[in-house]
Protein backbone atom coordinates (compact mmCIF):
# COMPACT_ATOMS: atom_id res chain seq x y z
CA UNK A 1 0.00 0.00 0.00
CA UNK A 2 1.29 3.45 -0.98
CA UNK A 3 0.28 6.53 1.00
CA UNK A 4 1.16 10.19 0.53
CA UNK A 5 3.10 11.36 3.54
CA UNK A 6 3.48 14.76 5.21
CA UNK A 7 6.41 14.87 7.65
CA UNK A 8 6.12 18.43 9.01
CA UNK A 9 9.02 20.61 10.09
CA UNK A 10 10.03 19.05 13.40
CA UNK A 11 10.30 15.48 12.14
CA UNK A 12 13.11 16.64 9.86
CA UNK A 13 15.32 17.87 12.70
CA UNK A 14 14.58 17.58 16.44
CA UNK A 15 12.25 14.60 15.99
CA UNK A 16 14.25 12.57 13.49
CA UNK A 17 13.78 9.66 15.91
CA UNK A 18 10.02 9.93 15.31
CA UNK A 19 10.33 10.03 11.52
CA UNK A 20 12.97 7.32 11.10
CA UNK A 21 11.15 4.87 13.37
CA UNK A 22 7.76 5.62 11.78
CA UNK A 23 9.04 5.07 8.26
CA UNK A 24 10.79 1.87 9.32
CA UNK A 25 7.65 0.50 11.03
CA UNK A 26 5.39 1.47 8.14
CA UNK A 27 7.73 -0.22 5.67
CA UNK A 28 7.74 -3.40 7.77
CA UNK A 29 3.95 -3.34 7.77
CA UNK A 30 3.75 -3.00 3.99
CA UNK A 31 3.02 0.72 3.79
CA UNK A 32 5.20 2.80 1.49
CA UNK A 33 5.05 6.38 2.75
CA UNK A 34 5.69 8.68 -0.20
CA UNK A 35 6.76 12.13 0.99
CA UNK A 36 5.03 15.00 -0.82
CA UNK A 37 7.39 16.72 -3.26
CA UNK A 38 6.73 20.33 -2.26
CA UNK A 39 5.16 20.29 1.17
CA UNK A 40 5.02 23.46 3.24
CA UNK A 41 4.57 24.20 6.93
CA UNK A 42 1.00 23.51 8.07
CA UNK A 43 1.13 26.45 10.48
CA UNK A 44 1.39 24.12 13.53
CA UNK A 45 -1.71 25.56 15.24
CA UNK A 46 -5.20 25.74 13.78
CA UNK A 47 -6.42 29.31 13.53
CA UNK A 48 -9.52 29.72 15.70
CA UNK A 49 -10.74 33.06 14.37
CA UNK A 50 -13.90 33.01 12.28
CA UNK A 51 -12.59 35.54 9.75
CA UNK A 52 -9.04 34.24 9.48
CA UNK A 53 -9.29 32.25 6.26
CA UNK A 54 -5.84 33.29 5.05
CA UNK A 55 -4.27 31.09 7.72
CA UNK A 56 -6.12 28.03 6.40
CA UNK A 57 -4.38 28.31 3.06
CA UNK A 58 -1.02 26.81 4.10
CA UNK A 59 -2.49 23.50 5.31
CA UNK A 60 -4.84 23.31 2.30
CA UNK A 61 -1.93 23.70 -0.14
CA UNK A 62 -0.54 20.41 1.19
CA UNK A 63 -3.84 18.74 0.36
CA UNK A 64 -3.55 20.12 -3.19
CA UNK A 65 -0.05 18.60 -3.41
CA UNK A 66 -1.62 15.27 -2.41
CA UNK A 67 -4.23 15.62 -5.15
CA UNK A 68 -1.49 16.35 -7.70
CA UNK A 69 -0.07 12.91 -6.94
CA UNK A 70 -3.48 11.47 -7.77
CA UNK A 71 -3.90 10.47 -4.14
CA UNK A 72 -6.93 11.05 -1.91
CA UNK A 73 -5.31 10.32 1.46
CA UNK A 74 -2.54 12.15 3.27
CA UNK A 75 -0.81 10.53 6.25
CA UNK A 76 1.12 12.36 8.94
CA UNK A 77 2.66 11.31 12.26
CA UNK A 78 2.95 14.62 14.06
CA UNK A 79 -0.15 15.21 16.19
CA UNK A 80 -0.06 18.97 15.69
CA UNK A 81 0.29 18.76 11.90
CA UNK A 82 -2.50 16.18 11.88
CA UNK A 83 -4.83 18.41 13.87
CA UNK A 84 -4.08 21.52 11.83
CA UNK A 85 -4.40 19.77 8.45
CA UNK A 86 -7.55 17.93 9.46
CA UNK A 87 -9.32 20.95 10.92
CA UNK A 88 -8.46 23.14 7.92
CA UNK A 89 -9.86 20.37 5.73
CA UNK A 90 -13.00 20.15 7.88
CA UNK A 91 -13.48 23.88 7.55
CA UNK A 92 -13.05 23.76 3.78
CA UNK A 93 -15.56 20.94 3.52
CA UNK A 94 -18.11 22.51 5.84
CA UNK A 95 -18.55 25.80 4.06
CA UNK A 96 -18.60 26.26 0.29
CA UNK A 97 -18.12 30.00 0.53
CA UNK A 98 -15.04 29.60 2.74
CA UNK A 99 -13.59 27.06 0.33
CA UNK A 100 -14.22 29.39 -2.62
CA UNK A 101 -12.42 32.21 -0.76
CA UNK A 102 -9.47 29.96 0.01
CA UNK A 103 -9.24 28.94 -3.63
CA UNK A 104 -9.29 32.63 -4.60
CA UNK A 105 -6.35 33.25 -2.27
CA UNK A 106 -4.53 30.37 -3.98
CA UNK A 107 -4.92 31.88 -7.46
CA UNK A 108 -1.44 30.65 -8.38
CA UNK A 109 -2.44 26.99 -7.99
CA UNK A 110 -3.26 25.26 -11.29
CA UNK A 111 -6.35 23.59 -9.85
CA UNK A 112 -8.82 24.43 -7.09
CA UNK A 113 -9.09 22.35 -3.95
CA UNK A 114 -12.37 20.44 -3.86
CA UNK A 115 -12.26 19.06 -0.32
CA UNK A 116 -11.55 15.57 -1.64
CA UNK A 117 -8.48 14.54 0.40
CA UNK A 118 -8.69 12.70 3.73
CA UNK A 119 -6.12 13.50 6.42
CA UNK A 120 -4.98 10.46 8.39
CA UNK A 121 -2.80 10.05 11.42
CA UNK A 122 -0.29 7.18 11.39
CA UNK A 123 -2.21 5.61 14.28
CA UNK A 124 -5.40 5.59 12.20
CA UNK A 125 -3.56 3.85 9.38
CA UNK A 126 -2.20 1.36 11.91
CA UNK A 127 -5.61 0.67 13.47
CA UNK A 128 -8.00 0.97 10.53
CA UNK A 129 -6.01 0.05 7.43
CA UNK A 130 -3.25 -2.31 8.56
CA UNK A 131 -5.13 -3.69 11.56
CA UNK A 132 -3.83 -4.91 14.91
CA UNK A 133 -4.05 -8.59 13.93
CA UNK A 134 -1.69 -8.07 11.01
CA UNK A 135 0.73 -6.22 13.29
CA UNK A 136 0.68 -9.00 15.89
CA UNK A 137 1.81 -11.46 13.21
CA UNK A 138 4.82 -9.30 12.31
CA UNK A 139 6.15 -8.80 15.85
CA UNK A 140 9.58 -10.40 16.14
CA UNK A 141 10.69 -8.87 19.42
CA UNK A 142 7.72 -8.53 21.80
CA UNK A 143 8.01 -5.71 24.33
CA UNK A 144 7.87 -8.21 27.16
CA UNK A 145 7.82 -6.72 30.62
CA UNK A 146 7.81 -3.13 29.35
CA UNK A 147 5.24 -1.06 31.21
CA UNK A 148 4.17 1.81 28.96
CA UNK A 149 2.00 4.78 29.94
CA UNK A 150 0.36 6.01 26.71
CA UNK A 151 0.16 9.77 26.56
CA UNK A 152 -2.19 11.31 23.97
CA UNK A 153 -1.91 14.97 24.90
CA UNK A 154 -4.41 17.24 23.16
CA UNK A 155 -4.19 17.19 19.41
CA UNK A 156 -4.98 13.51 18.77
CA UNK A 157 -8.22 13.59 20.73
CA UNK A 158 -9.57 17.16 20.74
CA UNK A 159 -11.76 18.66 19.46
CA UNK A 160 -14.21 15.83 18.72
CA UNK A 161 -14.44 16.60 15.01
CA UNK A 162 -10.69 16.07 14.60
CA UNK A 163 -10.22 13.27 17.14
CA UNK A 164 -8.92 9.82 16.23
CA UNK A 165 -10.44 8.31 19.38
CA UNK A 166 -12.57 9.10 22.45
CA UNK A 167 -11.70 12.50 23.93
CA UNK A 168 -11.69 11.39 27.57
CA UNK A 169 -10.58 7.78 27.42
CA UNK A 170 -8.80 6.95 24.17
CA UNK A 171 -7.53 3.36 23.72
CA UNK A 172 -5.73 3.17 20.38
CA UNK A 173 -2.22 3.48 21.84
CA UNK A 174 -2.95 0.97 24.61
CA UNK A 175 -4.29 -1.48 22.02
CA UNK A 176 -1.14 -0.99 19.96
CA UNK A 177 1.20 -1.54 22.92
CA UNK A 178 -0.73 -4.72 23.77
CA UNK A 179 -0.27 -6.24 20.29
CA UNK A 180 3.41 -5.29 20.43
CA UNK A 181 3.67 -7.49 23.54
CA UNK A 182 4.05 -4.66 26.05
CA UNK A 183 2.00 -3.83 29.08
CA UNK A 184 -0.05 -0.60 28.85
CA UNK A 185 -0.39 1.23 32.12
CA UNK A 186 -3.51 3.28 32.78
CA UNK A 187 -2.85 6.69 34.31
CA UNK A 188 -4.89 9.77 35.09
CA UNK A 189 -2.99 12.28 32.97
CA UNK A 190 -3.07 10.66 29.55
CA UNK A 191 -5.02 13.48 27.90
CA UNK A 192 -3.81 16.33 30.12
CA UNK A 193 -2.08 19.15 28.20
CA UNK A 194 1.73 19.39 28.59
CA UNK A 195 1.67 23.20 28.32
CA UNK A 196 2.49 23.21 24.59
CA UNK A 197 4.14 26.39 23.23
CA UNK A 198 4.36 28.00 26.68
CA UNK A 199 7.69 26.15 26.69
CA UNK A 200 9.19 29.10 24.78
CA UNK A 201 8.75 31.81 27.39
CA UNK A 202 7.31 30.05 30.45
CA UNK A 203 9.35 26.85 30.84
CA UNK A 204 8.55 26.84 34.56
CA UNK A 205 4.92 26.00 33.76
CA UNK A 206 6.09 23.11 31.58
CA UNK A 207 8.21 21.90 34.51
CA UNK A 208 5.07 21.73 36.68
CA UNK A 209 3.15 19.91 33.96
CA UNK A 210 5.99 17.44 33.35
CA UNK A 211 6.16 16.79 37.10
CA UNK A 212 2.40 16.07 37.22
CA UNK A 213 2.17 13.99 34.04
CA UNK A 214 5.29 11.85 34.49
CA UNK A 215 4.61 11.59 38.24
CA UNK A 216 1.16 10.21 37.50
CA UNK A 217 2.63 7.64 35.08
CA UNK A 218 5.37 6.69 37.56
CA UNK A 219 2.83 6.26 40.36
CA UNK A 220 1.09 3.62 38.25
CA UNK A 221 4.34 1.75 37.77
CA UNK A 222 5.16 2.84 34.21
CA UNK A 223 8.72 2.36 32.92
CA UNK A 224 8.29 4.87 30.12
CA UNK A 225 5.76 7.23 28.55
CA UNK A 226 4.90 6.87 24.85
CA UNK A 227 3.92 9.98 22.88
CA UNK A 228 2.94 10.94 19.34
CA UNK A 229 3.68 14.68 19.34
CA UNK A 230 7.14 16.24 18.99
CA UNK A 231 6.13 19.14 21.22
CA UNK A 232 4.86 16.82 23.97
CA UNK A 233 8.09 14.86 23.54
CA UNK A 234 10.23 17.97 23.95
CA UNK A 235 8.28 19.19 26.98
CA UNK A 236 8.10 15.84 28.76
CA UNK A 237 11.67 14.78 27.94
CA UNK A 238 13.90 17.82 27.44
CA UNK A 239 12.21 19.87 30.14
CA UNK A 240 13.02 17.21 32.76
CA UNK A 241 16.16 19.16 33.64
CA UNK A 242 14.07 22.25 34.49
CA UNK A 243 11.57 20.03 36.32
CA UNK A 244 14.30 18.65 38.58
CA UNK A 245 15.41 22.17 39.49
CA UNK A 246 11.91 23.13 40.66
CA UNK A 247 10.67 19.80 42.04
CA UNK A 248 13.45 18.07 43.99
CA UNK A 249 11.42 14.86 44.44
CA UNK A 250 10.94 14.44 40.68
CA UNK A 251 12.18 11.16 39.20
CA UNK A 252 13.43 11.36 35.63
CA UNK A 253 11.90 8.92 33.18
CA UNK A 254 12.55 8.07 29.52
CA UNK A 255 9.95 9.34 27.04
CA UNK A 256 9.66 7.59 23.66
CA UNK A 257 7.58 7.83 20.52
CA UNK A 258 5.05 5.05 19.99
CA UNK A 259 6.73 4.50 16.62
CA UNK A 260 10.05 3.70 18.29
CA UNK A 261 8.33 0.93 20.26
CA UNK A 262 6.80 -0.32 17.00
CA UNK A 263 10.22 -0.28 15.33
CA UNK A 264 11.77 -2.28 18.20
CA UNK A 265 8.99 -4.88 18.19
CA UNK A 266 9.14 -5.21 14.39
CA UNK A 267 12.87 -5.95 14.49
CA UNK A 268 14.43 -2.52 13.91
CA UNK A 269 18.05 -1.90 14.76
CA UNK A 270 19.18 0.82 17.14
CA UNK A 271 20.04 3.09 14.20
CA UNK A 272 16.35 3.73 13.34
CA UNK A 273 15.60 4.69 16.93
CA UNK A 274 17.98 7.67 17.03
CA UNK A 275 18.24 7.47 20.83
CA UNK A 276 20.90 10.22 20.69
CA UNK A 277 18.07 12.76 20.31
CA UNK A 278 16.58 12.00 23.73
CA UNK A 279 17.35 13.97 26.87
CA UNK A 280 16.69 11.22 29.43
CA UNK A 281 18.24 8.21 27.68
CA UNK A 282 15.86 5.28 27.07
CA UNK A 283 18.90 3.02 26.37
CA UNK A 284 19.40 1.63 29.89
CA UNK A 285 15.69 0.77 30.28
CA UNK A 286 15.46 -0.89 26.86
CA UNK A 287 18.72 -2.80 27.38
CA UNK A 288 17.54 -3.91 30.82
CA UNK A 289 14.39 -5.36 29.27
CA UNK A 290 16.41 -7.14 26.59
CA UNK A 291 14.98 -4.94 23.83
CA UNK A 292 18.21 -3.46 22.45
CA UNK B 1 -11.56 41.20 42.12
CA UNK B 2 -14.11 44.03 42.37
CA UNK B 3 -15.85 44.73 39.10
CA UNK B 4 -18.14 47.67 38.39
CA UNK B 5 -20.81 46.87 35.86
CA UNK B 6 -22.01 49.75 33.72
CA UNK B 7 -24.42 50.18 30.86
CA UNK B 8 -21.71 51.94 28.87
CA UNK B 9 -19.42 48.94 29.05
CA UNK B 10 -22.17 46.46 28.28
CA UNK B 11 -23.11 48.49 25.19
CA UNK B 12 -19.53 49.26 24.15
CA UNK B 13 -19.50 46.75 21.30
CA UNK B 14 -16.74 44.62 22.86
CA UNK B 15 -19.08 41.70 23.50
CA UNK B 16 -20.29 41.59 19.92
CA UNK B 17 -16.76 41.98 18.58
CA UNK B 18 -15.61 38.95 20.58
CA UNK B 19 -18.64 36.95 19.47
CA UNK B 20 -18.11 37.85 15.83
CA UNK B 21 -14.41 36.97 15.82
CA UNK B 22 -15.07 33.67 17.59
CA UNK B 23 -18.36 32.91 15.82
CA UNK B 24 -19.80 32.05 19.24
CA UNK B 25 -22.76 33.09 21.35
CA UNK B 26 -21.37 34.27 24.68
CA UNK B 27 -24.83 34.34 26.22
CA UNK B 28 -25.11 30.54 26.06
CA UNK B 29 -22.81 30.24 29.09
CA UNK B 30 -24.63 29.52 32.35
CA UNK B 31 -21.53 29.51 34.59
CA UNK B 32 -21.28 25.82 35.46
CA UNK B 33 -17.50 26.22 35.77
CA UNK B 34 -16.58 23.01 33.94
CA UNK B 35 -14.16 24.90 31.67
CA UNK B 36 -12.16 26.23 34.61
CA UNK B 37 -12.30 22.91 36.45
CA UNK B 38 -10.60 21.09 33.59
CA UNK B 39 -8.30 23.86 32.38
CA UNK B 40 -4.62 22.85 32.69
CA UNK B 41 -3.61 26.52 32.85
CA UNK B 42 -6.30 27.82 35.25
CA UNK B 43 -3.93 27.60 38.23
CA UNK B 44 -1.64 30.16 36.57
CA UNK B 45 -4.37 32.50 35.34
CA UNK B 46 -5.38 35.77 36.97
CA UNK B 47 -8.91 35.25 35.60
CA UNK B 48 -10.13 31.65 35.15
CA UNK B 49 -11.98 30.79 31.90
CA UNK B 50 -15.55 30.86 33.27
CA UNK B 51 -14.95 34.33 34.71
CA UNK B 52 -13.42 35.47 31.41
CA UNK B 53 -16.68 34.52 29.73
CA UNK B 54 -18.74 36.38 32.34
CA UNK B 55 -16.59 39.50 31.99
CA UNK B 56 -16.89 39.32 28.22
CA UNK B 57 -20.69 39.13 28.52
CA UNK B 58 -20.53 42.35 30.53
CA UNK B 59 -18.24 44.15 28.07
CA UNK B 60 -15.25 44.33 30.44
CA UNK B 61 -12.71 45.02 27.71
CA UNK B 62 -9.86 46.47 29.77
CA UNK B 63 -10.00 43.79 32.46
CA UNK B 64 -9.78 41.07 29.82
CA UNK B 65 -7.33 42.59 27.35
CA UNK B 66 -4.92 43.56 30.15
CA UNK B 67 -5.09 40.11 31.78
CA UNK B 68 -2.36 37.48 31.77
CA UNK B 69 -5.00 34.80 31.36
CA UNK B 70 -5.66 35.39 27.65
CA UNK B 71 -1.97 34.61 26.98
CA UNK B 72 -1.87 31.52 29.19
CA UNK B 73 -4.53 29.60 27.26
CA UNK B 74 -2.78 27.16 24.91
CA UNK B 75 -5.90 26.09 22.97
CA UNK B 76 -5.74 22.54 24.33
CA UNK B 77 -9.52 22.33 23.72
CA UNK B 78 -10.35 20.63 27.02
CA UNK B 79 -12.93 23.34 27.83
CA UNK B 80 -14.54 23.12 24.39
CA UNK B 81 -14.85 19.35 24.62
CA UNK B 82 -16.47 19.47 28.06
CA UNK B 83 -18.77 22.51 27.82
CA UNK B 84 -22.35 21.24 28.28
CA UNK B 85 -23.66 24.22 26.30
CA UNK B 86 -21.30 23.74 23.36
CA UNK B 87 -19.60 27.08 23.89
CA UNK B 88 -16.17 27.17 22.28
CA UNK B 89 -14.28 28.90 25.03
CA UNK B 90 -10.90 28.49 23.30
CA UNK B 91 -12.23 30.40 20.29
CA UNK B 92 -13.50 33.19 22.57
CA UNK B 93 -10.10 33.52 24.27
CA UNK B 94 -8.36 33.46 20.88
CA UNK B 95 -10.60 36.31 19.74
CA UNK B 96 -9.39 38.41 22.70
CA UNK B 97 -5.77 37.68 21.80
CA UNK B 98 -6.58 38.61 18.22
CA UNK B 99 -8.02 41.99 19.27
CA UNK B 100 -4.64 42.76 20.88
CA UNK B 101 -2.53 41.31 18.08
CA UNK B 102 -4.49 43.08 15.34
CA UNK B 103 -3.63 46.32 17.11
CA UNK B 104 0.03 45.21 16.83
CA UNK B 105 0.37 44.59 20.55
CA UNK B 106 2.53 41.46 20.53
CA UNK B 107 2.89 39.33 23.62
CA UNK B 108 6.13 37.54 22.69
CA UNK B 109 9.35 39.46 22.10
CA UNK B 110 10.94 37.16 19.57
CA UNK B 111 14.22 39.08 19.61
CA UNK B 112 14.61 38.28 23.31
CA UNK B 113 14.70 34.52 22.77
CA UNK B 114 18.30 33.43 23.31
CA UNK B 115 20.41 31.79 20.59
CA UNK B 116 20.68 28.70 22.76
CA UNK B 117 16.89 28.44 23.11
CA UNK B 118 16.39 29.00 19.40
CA UNK B 119 18.64 26.01 18.77
CA UNK B 120 17.25 23.79 21.53
CA UNK B 121 13.52 24.43 21.18
CA UNK B 122 11.93 22.57 18.25
CA UNK B 123 10.38 24.60 15.40
CA UNK B 124 6.92 23.27 16.27
CA UNK B 125 7.07 25.18 19.59
CA UNK B 126 8.62 28.35 18.17
CA UNK B 127 6.14 28.59 15.31
CA UNK B 128 3.21 27.78 17.62
CA UNK B 129 4.31 30.47 20.03
CA UNK B 130 4.75 33.06 17.27
CA UNK B 131 1.38 32.20 15.76
CA UNK B 132 -0.37 32.65 19.09
CA UNK B 133 1.60 35.55 20.52
CA UNK B 134 2.68 37.78 17.63
CA UNK B 135 0.86 39.72 14.93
Amino acid sequence: MKLSYFPGCTLKNHARNFEDSTLYAMDKLGVEAVELDRWNCCGTVFSLSADDLMRQVAPIRNLLRTRERGDSQLMTGCSMCFNTLKRANNRARANEEDLASMNTFMYDEPVDYAGDVDVLHVLEVVRDQIGFDAIRERVVKPLEGLRVACYYGCMLVRPNEAAIDDAENPRVLEDLITVLGGEPVDFSHKTECCGAHQTVDKPEIIADKTYEILGSAKAQGADTVAVSCPLCAFNLDHRQEATLKIHSDFHTMPVVYFSQLMAIALGGSESVLRLDLHHTPPGPLLTGKGLL
Amino acid sequence: MTVFVSRDKINSGFTSKVQRLADQNLMSCYQCGKCSAGCPMAAYMDIPPNQMIRLAQLGMEDELLDSEAIWLCVSCMTCNTRCPKGVRIAELIESMRQIKLRARQDHLQVEKISEADLRAIPPIALIGSMRKFTS
